[in-house]
């Protein structure tokens, strides 16, 4: 238990480290995103990696937390705070009644039904045009901001940003690591065993589902005062798989997974865009030899490679996190 | 303790029990045999909450429990075991019994990410709990590997501690013995006259003929789908048509 603790303020020392490194500048808003992408992999990982259920269309909740936060902040004047927190409620509600049917699909059933969730409310924010501004977005959202403190540039959101994802991840390792996390992991490895255990499936896989979406909704509401412009492209297929990929290249069923998976996913084609043409190329293969050769993901990747070079050490197994 | 009434199973065409009755005693050890076919394991479902019967009841006391699914079996002091061991493989062995303790704990998805002060009590008993489970079963100091890693042997072993961490009233068992030497069987055969002597019901189903009459307080017999005899071990032996049926193949 210590242990977890202690690797959880070390992370989050070095994170609020970060931007006395990049002391402003375009690297700073790449990390605002590395955040953002963070606090979605952890979301879709505690539904993917750890319950064993997958999600197509993650990408769906975080654009309805975008728009319901920007709707009614740039058109309505609502306080951009509250509009967060009804945001989040109202996704969680709309997840936890979709979740019942759409959970008793399994594996690529269930990869169909949750990719054409993330379709239709794809379609639904660009033909909304009235509501959402259709495909050529929505601007004017305002930032957030704390009193006289406003959430202005990308330092000030790094920190914003990251302090909710700091307290996500916190709250997850936490989570993963209690009854909860267990019988969700037993859900994972065998859901008829998990039942006789007396886990109710059922409801816990709706009840993560709901968690996830209402994690992406906030990541959603502070992606739209961040940018102050949100436009669909944001929000479709594109990005629910590149958030499946982050979870796997990352590990599955590892919170510090999802964030490798993030940095990864985010730095790699800022760092690639050094090749020009090829980039794309290249990011394709890295990500087939990363997954050839790091079946656990980086987070499980890394530590192998590093004993690999370094002198042999029995490596104990911790707790999840 | 556990009756079974007129229980019929149809699939599709195919009827794979017929009307079949029987009452298992309270802190008795029963096995139900049967050659191959002859629905014990279609049985073992429907006990356990796996298949709704066509037709017929399933009490547990006085209560219907036919309809109920396998986690409020769970609440209500019924657990089960499988075949082919059902571990939860990337958890370790330690965890694995924590999450038989699942039924017996509450604390919710808040108090488990704030960690409020009840849940990490609650955290604390089911991890001591757990352990004395390990213990009884003799695989304590297995507690940290992962379970997938185990030997077959030892992963029956973790499956009864899991099963037993529910504190049940009655426990099934699929074929324990299926896939453990003699030595393995022998020290089953101990495990479970331990398990009944702590005031569990016992139920197993299970081909080792040697073991279903050594340890057997009572066998129900199934042959085509149908009960065929029920009785103690001796009756069951000297009864020709058992004999017909099943034991005279060997």
């Amino acid at each position: 238990m210590k242990h977890t603790v202690v690797k959880f303020i070390i992370f989050a020392a070095l994170i609020l480290l970060v931007p006395l490194i990049f002391s402003g500048g375009y690297m700073m808003n790449v990390l605002v995103f590395v955040g953002i992408n963070t606090m979605l992999a952890v979301a879709l990982n505690l539904l993917l990696g750890f319950t064993g259920q997958i999600s197509l269309g993650q990408a769906a909740f975080f654009g309805l937390g975008a728009y319901v936060s920007g709707v009614l902040t740039a058109s309505h004047s609502v306080n951009p705070w509250l509009a967060m927190v009804i945001a989040a409620i109202s996704i969680g509600l709309i997840a936890f009644f979709i979740g019942f049917p759409i959970l008793k699909l399994k594996g690529h059933y269930l990869a169909m039904a949750t990719l054409g969730l993330g379709i239709i409310v794809y379609i639904i924010f660009n033909e909304t045009v009235e509501l959402t501004g259709g495909p050529s977005g929505l601007s004017g959202i305002p930032n957030l901001s704390l009193g006289n403190l406003a959430f202005d540039n990308d330092y000030k959101n790094y920190y914003l940003i990251w302090t909710f994802t700091l307290v996500i991840m916190l709250l997850s390792i936490n989570l993963v690591n209690s009854r909860i996390g267990r019988a969700l992991r037993a859900i994972h490895d065998s859901e008829v065993a998990a039942r006789v255990m007396g886990v109710n499936a059922r409801l816990l896989k709706v009840q993560v589902f709901t968690l996830s979406a209402v994690v992406s909704s906030l990541a959603g509401s502070l992606y739209a005062h961040t940018m102050t412009f949100i436009s669909p492209a944001s929000f479709g297929f594109n990005f629910s798989i590149e958030l499946v990929t982050m979870v796997i290249i990352g590990g599955l069923g590892s919170i510090y997974g999802s964030f490798l998976g993030a940095v990864l996913l985010t730095l790699l084609p800022e760092i690639l865009r050094a090749f020009q043409d090829y980039d794309i190329v290249i990011y394709g293969l890295l990500l087939i030899l990363m997954t050839m050769f790091m079946p656990g993901g980086l987070v499980l990747g890394i530590p192998g490679l590093v004993s690999r070079l370094m002198p042999k050490k029995p490596v104990e197994r911790g707790e999840h996190a | 303790m556990l009756s079974v009434r007129q229980v019929t199973q149809r699939f599709g065409g195919i009827t794979a029990l017929e009307d079949v009755s029987f009452s298992i005693g309270k802190d008795l050890i029963t096995g139900i045999i049967g050659p191959n076919g002859a629905g014990k394991t279609t049985l073992f479902n429907i006990v356990t909450g796996i298949y709704i019967p066509t037709s017929g009841s399933v009490l547990l006391g006085d209560k219907d429990i036919s309809r109920l699914p396998s986690e409020k079996r769970a609440y209500l002091g019924m657990v089960r075991t499988f075949q082919n061991i059902e571990l939860f493989g990337k958890m370790t062995v330690l965890e694995n019994v924590m999450v038989g303790l699942h039924s017996k704990s509450s604390s919710g998805f808040l108090a488990c990410a704030f960690k409020m002060p009840w849940h990490l009590r609650e955290e604390r008993r089911i991890r001591d709990n757990a352990m004395r489970w390990l213990k009884f079963t003799g695989i304590a100091d297995l507690a940290q590997q992962e379970a997938a890693n185990l030997p077959f042997g030892k992963g029956r072993l973790l499956e009864i501690a899991r099963a037993l961490a529910l504190e049940p009233k009655i426990l099934l068992m699929d074929e324990p013995a299926a896939g453990l030497n003699s030595k393995e069987t022998h020290e089953l055969s101990l495990l479970i006259r331990k398990i009944r002597e702590m005031g569990v019901t016992v139920v197993l189903v299970e081909h080792d003929m040697e073991l279903v009459m050594d340890i057997c307080d009572s066998i129900v017999v199934l042959n085509l789908g149908r009960k065929l005899a029920e009785g103690t071990p001796r009756v069951i032996q000297e009864n020709p048509e058992v004999v017909a049926a099943y034991l005279g193949e060997e």
